[in-house]
Parts: C-alpha cells; sequence; structure tokens
C-alpha cells in the first residue's frame, strides 16, 4: 500500500465525501472501507432526504453543517446527475398539544436561519396532500427539504475521489493503528499503510476506530430504522414529505416520495447492542404500518416492495463528534446519525478547513477531475426513454429489470465503471436493477449471469453472495 | 413514425399468444402485434421444465418450454408479427396508443384494439412482510425456475417452500431436479391446497415434510440464508429451521401496473382490470385476458380466456360497436376472495372457459354457492372448496341478469369444515 497524507477511514457517505475533497488537492489520499463496497452501511439505508436543517438544534454543529451540506449536495447533484426533487415538507399535527408545538418549530427554523417555513391550517393540509387521513389539525410548510437519491453520492464521491488519483481500498478492515515519528502506520486487512493523517469516518464503528487511534471520547449506540418501501403504484397519494411533529429523541416516522418513484414508509428509532443488526422486526413493520395508517391510510392497500433496516451511529449526545487534533494528526468526524447525507460535504468542507489550519495544503488543484453519473431518477430522463442513446446504443433500448427499466447498457457502464459492484447489492445501488415490485422474480437470472460473465466469476459465486 | 395495427397484445405469454392466434382466425385483416417484453415468448411456461401442459390446445402432453415454443410456432403461422426485447413504457388506454422502447428503438404504435395479458408474479418476501434479514437465496418459483436453468448454476443444498398449492410442488420438482433437498413445504392452511397425486409426485416420493398451520416468521443470515424462523400456528411455538434457500411461492398477484396507469376500472378482488363476459375492460376497444384477470389459473386456462380476448377484440375491429347497456359488477363476499370475469352485459351469455372461475379463503366439502341479483336467487350450487384451488361456477344463471337489477353477488355459505 503507498504510503499516503491523508488516510479516511470509513467508506460511508462522509467517508467518500472527504476522500473526495482531499483528492481534489495536492494531498495523496487513501480510502479504506471494510465493507465489500462503499456507501453499503449505514448510508444505504436512510430516509433520502436532504434536509433543510429547519429542526436542528441552533448553535450546533450539526445545524450548520446540515444547511451548508444542503446548499453543497444540492449543488453537486445537480452538476452529477443525482437526482433531487424539490418536493418540499409538510409537518402534520394530529393533536393539540402537536399544533401547540408548531409555531416554536417555525421559530426553531428561523434560528437555524431558515425562515421559509409557513404554518398552514387544516384545510390547507388537505389541500397540499388530497390522501391525507382525517383528523389532521393543521401543519408547517418546509418547502425545501427534497429528496435525493441515497445510493449515487457515495458511489460519485469515491468515483470522483478515485478519478483525482486516491487509492480506494474495499474489504480492507483497519486492525490497528501505530503512531511513527511523522504520523500513523495502520494494519489493515489488505496490507500496512504508512499515512501522516487519519480522517475517522467509520460511521457506526466509529468508537471502535477512536479507541483504536488512543482516545475513548465517545460510545456509539447503534439506533435501529426500519422503513418500509412502498410500489410505485403509490406514489401518486402522496406530493411532499410528510413529517411528524417531531419528539425529543428522533424526528419520528415519516411519509416520503422517493426518487425513484416509490413511497417510503420510516423510520422507527430502537437502541440495539449489535451494530450488524440490521434485521427487520414484525413488531417494527407493524408499528409502521400502524403510523401510516393514520397518516395516509390508502397508502396500505398498495404493496410492499422492500423493508429495509439502518442501523443509526448515535452516541451520549445528539450533536456530531467532531474533532482535530494536530496533535497525534488525527481527525474524528463522528456521532453523524441522521444527516449524514446531507452534511457530508459539508464536513468534508470543514476537515478540509481544519487540516488547512492544521498547516497542510488543501486548495483545489485547477485540474482537479469531476464525474458525471448515471442517472436513477425518476424525475429525470432515463436511458430506456432516450432515443439517441439507443439509437447510439441499443444496448440502452434493451430493458432486463421490468418492474425498474434497467437496460443491458446500465449493467454494462456499472460492470466497467472506476467503482465497479462487488456484489448483486451492488449492482442494485448502482442501477436500480433488482429493487423493484418482483423482487428478481424476472431478473434476477439474467442479472447474476451477466455479472459473472462480466467478472470472471462462477454464477455460483454471484448467487453465494461472495465477494469477488 | 406511429405503427397502425389491427389487434396490439401487451404480453407474450400463453394468453398473449392465444389472443393474437384467435385475432387472426377470426379474420382480423388488419396487423396484428404481440409486444413481448422477454427476449422470447412463450411466458412463464419457458421456465417450467416437467410435463402436464398441453393436452387441451395439442392433444399432446408437453413440457413447459415445448409447450411455450408452440404457441410461438403456431402464432408465427398464423401471421401474427412477435416483437420480442419490447418493453410498453407508456400509454394512453382512451386513444389506444402505446410507446415501447427496444433495441431498435423507441416505437409509438396506435391499435384498433388493445388486449392486455400482462399475466401476474408471485408476491416476494418483501410484500408478505416476512422480517428477519435480507441474505441472498430467498426466492419466488418463477426467479428459482429461472435460476436452475442457469448454466453453472447450484440453487442451494438444503430449501425451505414456502406455500403448499400446485405451484409450491412445482417449485419442490424444480429443487430436486437441480440437486437441492427440501427441509420442508410450510403453509398457514391445514392441509395442502394441491391434488393430491401431484402432492404425491412431488413431496412423497421425496419425503419432504408437509408442515400444515406454520409459517416462516423471520429470515435468519448474512450473505447467504442460514436458516428460518419457523412458527406454529397453533400453539405459538418458534424453532430455527436450517436451509440455504428459502422459496416463496404463489401467494399471486396480477402485473397491473399497466391497467391501472391506464385507469382501467380494476376488480377488488382478482385485483386486475374488471372484465366482463367478452373480455372488455372499461375502457372501449380495451380487452384484458390470462392471469391478469385470474391470477393465478393454469397456462390452458389463460390461453382460453386469450382466445376469447383475442376473437372479441377482432370482432371489435370488424366495427361491432360497443355495448350500449352498462356492465353490471358480479361481486364476491368473503370467504370468496375473487370470480372472473366480474362483470356482465345483461342480455349477453356464455363465459370464455364454460364458466366462472371462482376462489375461496375457506375450506368446505360441501359448501352452498348462491348467486344472487337483489333479492332475486339466480343460481346456487354445492361446491368443494379449497383455498388457493380453482372453483367452477355453471354460466347458465346469465340469462336471468336483470338490466336495472343492481349488482350480482355470489356468496358461500357452509364453509369451515375441511
Amino acid at each position: 500500500m503507498n504510503p499516503v497524507d491523508v488516510a479516511v477511514v470509513g467508506g460511508g457517505v462522509v467517508g467518500c465525501a472527504v476522500a473526495r475533497r482531499l483528492a481534489r488537492t495536492r494531498l495523496r489520499v487513501a480510502l479504506l472501507e471494510a465493507g465489500p463496497d462503499v456507501g453499503a452501511g449505514t448510508s444505504k439505508a436512510n430516509t433520502a432526504i436532504l434536509h433543510t436543517g429547519f429542526d436542528t438544534k441552533p448553535g450546533t454543529a450539526e445545524s450548520a453543517l446540515v444547511a451548508r451540506g444542503h446548499a453543497l449536495l444540492g449543488e453537486y447533484a445537480s452538476r452529477t446527475g443525482i437526482p433531487v426533487e424539490r418536493t418540499g415538507a409538510l409537518l402534520v399535527a394530529w393533536n393539540e398539544e402537536q399544533l401547540a408545538v408548531l409555531p416554536s418549530l417555525a421559530e426553531q427554523a428561523a434560528a437555524n436561519g431558515y425562515d421559509r417555513c409557513d404554518l398552514v391550517d387544516a384545510a390547507t393540509c388537505s389541500r397540499l396532500e388530497p390522501h391525507l387521513g382525517p383528523g389532521a389539525l393543521g401543519g408547517l410548510t418546509v418547502p425545501d427539504e427534497s429528496i435525493v437519491c441515497p445510493w449515487t453520492p457515495p458511489i460519485a464521491f469515491a468515483t470522483e475521489a478515485v478519478a483525482n488519483g486516491a487509492d480506494l481500498y474495499r474489504g480492507c478492515a483497519l486492525h490497528a493503528a501505530e503512531p511513527t515519528a511523522d504520523g500513523w502506520e495502520l494494519r489493515t486487512a489488505a496490507g500496512v499503510l504508512e499515512a501522516s493523517w487519519i480522517v475517522n469516518a467509520a460511521g457506526l464503528h466509529g468508537d471502535d476506530v477512536e479507541r483504536l487511534l488512543g482516545h475513548d471520547g465517545f460510545t456509539v449506540t447503534p439506533r435501529r430504522g426500519e422503513l418500509v418501501v412502498f410500489d410505485k403504484l403509490a406514489r401518486p397519494l402522496v406530493r411532499n414529505i410528510l413529517l411528524p411533529v417531531p419528539t425529543g429523541r428522533t424526528k419520528g416516522v415519516l411519509v416520503s416520495p422517493t426518487v425513484f418513484g416509490n413511497v417510503v414508509l420510516g423510520p422507527t428509532a430502537d437502541d440495539v447492542d449489535d451494530k450488524s443488526d440490521t434485521a427487520s422486526t414484525a413488531d417494527g413493520i407493524a408499528a409502521l404500518l400502524d403510523h401510516s395508517r393514520r397518516i395516509l391510510p390508502r397508502l396500505l392497500d398498495e404493496e410492499v416492495t422492500a423493508v429495509y433496516v439502518g442501523l443509526r451511529a448515535a452516541t451520549e449526545e445528539s450533536d456530531y463528534r467532531l474533532a482535530c487534533r494536530p496533535g497525534d494528526g488525527t481527525v474524528c468526524l463522528g456521532g453523524i446519525r441522521s444527516t449524514g447525507l446531507t452534511a457530508a460535504m459539508a464536513l468534508a468542507e470543514w476537515t478540509a478547513e481544519q487540516l488547512g489550519a492544521a498547516g497542510l495544503d488543501v486548495a483545489e488543484r485547477a485540474d482537479a477531475a469531476g464525474v458525471h453519473m448515471p442517472n436513477l431518477g425518476e424525475a429525470f430522463a432515463r436511458p430506456y426513454q432516450d432515443a439517441e442513446r439507443i439509437a447510439a446504443d441499443p444496448e440502452y433500448g434493451t430493458v432486463l429489470c421490468h418492474c425498474e427499466r434497467v437496460t443491458a447498457g446500465e449493467l454494462r457502464d456499472a460492470f466497467t465503471s472506476a467503482v465497479p459492484p462487488a456484489d448483486l447489492d451492488g449492482i442494485r445501488r448502482r442501477t436500480r436493477a433488482l429493487m423493484g415490485r418482483c423482487q428478481g422474480f424476472y431478473c434476477s437470472a439474467e442479472v447474476a449471469s451477466r455479472f459473472a460473465r462480466a467478472t470472471g466469476r462462477p454464477v455460483d459465486a454471484v448467487l453465494a453472495g461472495a465477494a469477488p | 413514425m406511429t405503427q397502425d395495427v389491427g389487434v396490439l397484445v401487451v404480453g407474450g405469454g400463453p394468453a398473449g399468444l392465444a389472443a393474437a392466434v384467435a385475432a387472426r382466425h377470426a379474420g382480423c385483416a388488419a396487423r396484428v402485434a404481440v409486444l413481448e417484453r422477454e427476449s422470447e415468448t412463450g411466458g412463464i411456461p419457458r421456465h417450467t421444465v416437467h410435463t402436464g401442459y398441453g393436452l387441451r390446445e395439442f392433444r399432446r402432453l408437453l413440457d413447459g418450454p415445448g409447450y411455450a415454443r408452440r404457441w410461438s410456432a403456431r402464432a408465427h403461422a398464423a401471421g401474427v408479427e412477435l416483437h420480442t426485447r419490447t418493453t410498453v413504457t407508456e400509454w394512453d388506454a382512451g386513444a389506444r396508443t402505446v410507446t415501447t422502447t427496444a433495441p431498435d428503438g423507441i416505437r409509438t404504435w396506435r391499435a384498433r384494439a388493445i388486449v392486455l395479458a400482462t399475466g401476474c408474479r408471485e408476491r416476494p418476501r418483501s410484500a408478505r412482510l416476512v422480517p428477519g434479514t435480507r441474505p441472498l437465496g430467498v426466492l419466488t418459483t418463477g426467479a428459482l425456475q429461472q435460476l436452475a436453468l442457469l448454466p453453472g448454476a447450484h440453487v442451494g443444498r438444503r430449501a425451505v417452500v414456502v406455500g403448499a398449492e400446485h405451484v409450491s410442488f412445482s417449485a419442490v420438482l424444480t429443487l430436486y431436479h437441480a440437486g437441492c433437498a427440501v427441509t420442508a413445504v410450510v403453509t398457514d392452511q391445514p392441509h395442502h391446497q394441491s391434488y393430491e397425486a401431484l402432492r404425491a409426485l412431488a413431496a412423497g416420493r421425496h419425503r419432504v415434510p408437509l408442515l400444515t398451520r406454520a409459517a416462516v416468521t423471520r429470515i435468519l443470515g448474512r450473505g447467504r440464508v442460514d436458516g428460518v424462523e419457523l412458527t406454529d400456528l397453533v400453539s405459538g411455538a418458534t424453532r430455527r429451521v436450517e436451509c440455504d434457500t428459502v422459496v416463496f411461492t404463489g401467494d399471486w398477484i396480477p402485473d397491473h401496473e399497466l391497467a391501472r396507469r391506464g385507469g382501467l376500472v380494476m376488480d377488488p378482488g382478482t385485483r386486475g382490470p374488471r372484465v366482463d363476459l367478452r373480455l372488455r375492460t372499461s375502457a372501449p376497444g380495451v380487452f384484458a385476458a390470462g392471469n391478469l384477470v385470474h391470477a393465478a389459473e393454469t397456462a390452458g386456462v389463460c390461453a382460453r380466456g386469450g382466445a376469447a380476448a383475442g376473437s372479441a377484440a377482432a370482432a371489435w375491429v370488424r366495427g361491432t360497436p360497443a355495448a350500449e347497456t352498462p356492465p353490471t359488477d358480479v361481486e364476491c363476499e368473503p370467504p370468496l376472495r375473487w370470480i372472473s370475469p366480474n362483470a356482465v352485459i345483461p342480455g349477453e351469455t356464455g363465459t370464455p372457459q364454460g364458466h366462472f372461475l371462482l376462489r375461496s379463503d375457506a375450506w368446505a366439502r360441501r359448501a352452498e354457492v348462491t348467486v344472487a341479483q337483489g333479492d332475486a336467487v339466480l343460481g346456487a350450487w354445492t361446491r368443494r372448496l379449497v383455498p388457493n384451488r380453482p372453483v367452477h361456477l355453471p354460466d347458465g344463471w346469465l340469462a336471468r341478469v336483470e338490466r336495472e337489477g343492481g349488482p350480482v353477488r355470489v356468496s358461500v355459505s357452509g364453509t369451515g369444515d375441511a
């Protein structure tokens, strides 16, 4: 492993964003991901919302970084081809107590620098959301809350980092870290790496990595969030992100459209012990469906396409656990629970500023490369709709995944990309193939066999879930 | 450039191919085209390698792929255009225009009649809300049968099959042919719902335990499934069963996306478009057939319904005017789940199959099935009811349906005994 100036530990959305930012400088950068792929942990299983930060706690790091990240990712997404839909959000009050809280939420938004919230009455709620369940008393609009593709950002960041010379190591768990005269020696699953600086972006394992680095500031308690995805035929039922009036601990259960044209319901919030416990539960699913019975009853008539679970990296404090320690050459980006996707680019910017203050040259190179990513969003043209593209390459007219209308050309592009999928789940996150209502009834054999051919692996290995 | 056709069939399975052939045989002079999104026509039977197909249509016993090939050949011989790898992406039911994507480009089609024959699928694990992890190795019969046909693929070593209807035992046969042992066939019902002969062939010979009144309540394992939690629905007791493959079978849902996006009136029972005796939908000139309107029946039943839809479509193209009388709904009461067809134009008689197709959620050795319109009983029959298995209901009462009599209701009494 080639020595680097900065080793970023953790290939989630935050780590990838940091690697991208630093790879655009003259610094040598390595990105280490323990799992088989980037963006495959907590980053793949969230509510996929680009938050304004209107409801964060004023004065916190999260408040500032979410607001900044909202602008940065929104701009990056439009430049890079990451789908974002500016749906807006509507907080709905279902009882007098919640109704009474709404004005203070508008004030909190203003304290966070967001002044576009409006209090609306029950009739307006029904007009904005004709399928809302009965009993809504009033609401608060947040016009700039948006939905974003949750899967493309980490892949885009990693791709751009690699394009600008970063070394990406997947399947590369960090076993030990030894301080040296001028930095660190990292013992990893892929060998020994020398780095001057280490950025801890290990998410759920952020506390473990902190301890490897000789710090003991916090403990991560995974907070499990179960989410239910409904069929695309449910999409016309909801226009805005429907938010609950938040309680102290989490944002509560929301109903939101997705950029893939589905509707997502969730998350639950249960503290668990096991950092790999991504199993859904009967109680969790039942609780979510109960919520939807009230918020959007007609949702229950539609088919469920998927149930998934994300683990948020909660710590003893609700705010981010950020630190830059020039003394030992470490940066910690910890305790980033549910706003990591939105804040990722702002966290990368913050990291660059801190490293700059510590004496590193973090100016972007004039020749730093950008990337353009395949569009996975329903609101933008996809290859199967693009006559010119099909005429130039018939593979873009060969629809293989019927539920999601993914073409042979898109699969091929994913297989040959700079950061290719490691497994079927990686194909799903890069193309949408296999994520639809039939869950592989029609195309799983075809996709598995094309992936096996493209990677020179036996079909059996693909189906067994083995990483290459 | 817009393609002008007489009859445009969406879906090239048994129902769609039979519809196209029937449209040609009924003298449709204009083009008859089938749009099939897969790489070849034939539909689901292409992947079911066991025998049992074709006696009625081809007077010989065929396996699924052979049956699919024969239908494709018959359509070709009848002068039907078969457009494979052609996906319908949008359509307008009122204008009868369709947009497709295929390797040779994006096309618009304008048809005088459209037959929807988009089939059905099995509900996957997620739609059944089975909790647990999300490992590989959790399949439907459809996915299993395609994987089993892949060169070099081994589906697994030990499987648990969820469901105990016909298709479940088809999955058992596929697993055995693929060298995968079946640890258990699990059904929440008190008995299996297949015919004894098929069950004996599939499960008896291979000594597969049939676990009744039981359910898979959790999926276990990371990477690849390594077991399931099985719950005894009577005692509530749970236990872990080791397996590397779980096949969710049956629990059909029509592939009704086009029908719904086209704004067709849907039947709450079948969840497919409402169809009358000539398989007309609520949109003039748009017909529907096969497992889109009765998920799921055998390929032979689908082909017969498809033929009826194709003939009706050809008649429409020839200029048979739309019915002037609005349809009367045929509704079922629980525990009946659905009936197909589910609308009647008063004055018309005869069903595509020679009888109505019915499904029950309850068991009965001898139940009385009653058809009534308002207070008038149109007919009553004694039937054996088995969930997930076809029940046939005679159609001789159709002549007695009154124009102003309100919906026809089909109800059942005497259920509960197995």
